[in-house]
């Protein structure tokens, strides 16, 4: 983030917190890293929007991929599960 | 036929009907999930095909209670690397690690001199179609695109992708922290191919 007019040590938590970012949004930091985190983030506006842009990113990745299966291949589908074989 | 044997097969019939019942819940998201792996619609249907042969072979080595969807997952990853991977030329991964953090982030909030406010961002999300996304995760190389598509649109978690892909954790770490950048990377390719609107700017790096 932009860290001209941030201390050291702000500097420090700017970046250990972007480098933390996918692993917090992914649910996969301890609690104690979490909760470091979430308190960089109240203090920090910039971090907290690219968190948020992150977060609002991998949502519409994550709608914006999705496919129907063909009736055609689910009626296959089913009859596989059902015989074990497409009839 | 003994009473005994009736109803263990009563019981054999009713749990695999309720297999097939939750198996099929899973049909859309397998086959997108196919279709993003083979890049190709008949390979995809013939990949869903097998992964569910596969699984009504496999029925009676599936321990009722565990996670029936990663376990439907790996079926098909795997059915699709023995089975479609050997065809397709070697991933070309050049490049992949010159991508900065936040590379998408950093070309929007650039675009208003750093100042651009939430709606802004928003709204370049919002320009995105289905297929831009669609292509942006198909453009990755595949071990890349695998994680990306399990974590990001699936929603597994680290241990489970490990499970499914048979790669240790930080494997599934770096392929995932590797593949995000990728894909941010092809997301601002196909904005600026797009032109985004009055985004003029998206295209500088």
């Amino acid at each position: 983030m932009d860290n001209s007019q941030e201390t050291d040590s702000a500097r420090a938590g700017c970046q250990e917190t972007i480098a933390r970012l996918y692993t917090f949004l992914d649910g996969e930091l301890t609690q104690d890293r979490k909760e470091k985190i979430r308190q960089h983030l109240d203090e920090c506006s910039p971090c907290l929007e690219a968190f948020e842009f992150e977060s609002e990113l991998r949502s519409m990745i994550a709608s914006k991929s999705r496919d129907r299966c063909p009736d055609s291949i689910r009626a296959k589908v089913e009859a596989i599960l059902k015989y074990g074989k497409v009839v | 036929m003994s009473l005994s044997l009736l109803a263990a097969t009563v019981t054999l019939v009713a749990d695999q009907d309720k297999f097939a019942e939750q198996a099929l819940e899973y049909a859309d998201a397998l086959y997108g999930a196919a279709l993003r792996m083979t890049r190709n619609r008949a390979d995809a249907e013939d990949l869903i095909q097998e992964t569910y042969l596969k699984a009504y072979r496999g029925f009676g080595t599936f321990q009722e209670g565990t996670n029936l969807k990663a376990w439907l997952y790996r079926i098909l990853t795997n059915a699709f690397i023995n089975s479609y991977r050997a065809k397709q030329r070697r991933p070309d991964e050049s490049g992949m690690d010159d991508i900065e953090d936040l590379y998408l982030y950093k070309r929007i909030s650039s675009l208003e001199g750093g100042t651009t406010g939430k709606s802004a961002e928003e709204e370049v999300l919002e320009k995105f179609t289905d297929t831009d996304v669609k292509d942006a995760i198909e453009s990755l190389p595949e071990q890349f695109r695998i994680a990306v598509l399990l974590s990001d649109v699936e929603g597994f978690s680290y241990k489970e992708i490990s499970d499914i892909v048979g790669v240790p954790l930080g494997t599934v770490m770096s392929r995932l922290h590797r593949g995000r950048k990728a894909l941010q990377k092809a997301l601002v390719e196909v904005g600026m191919r797009k032109g985004l609107g009055d985004y003029g700017q998206f295209a500088r790096n």
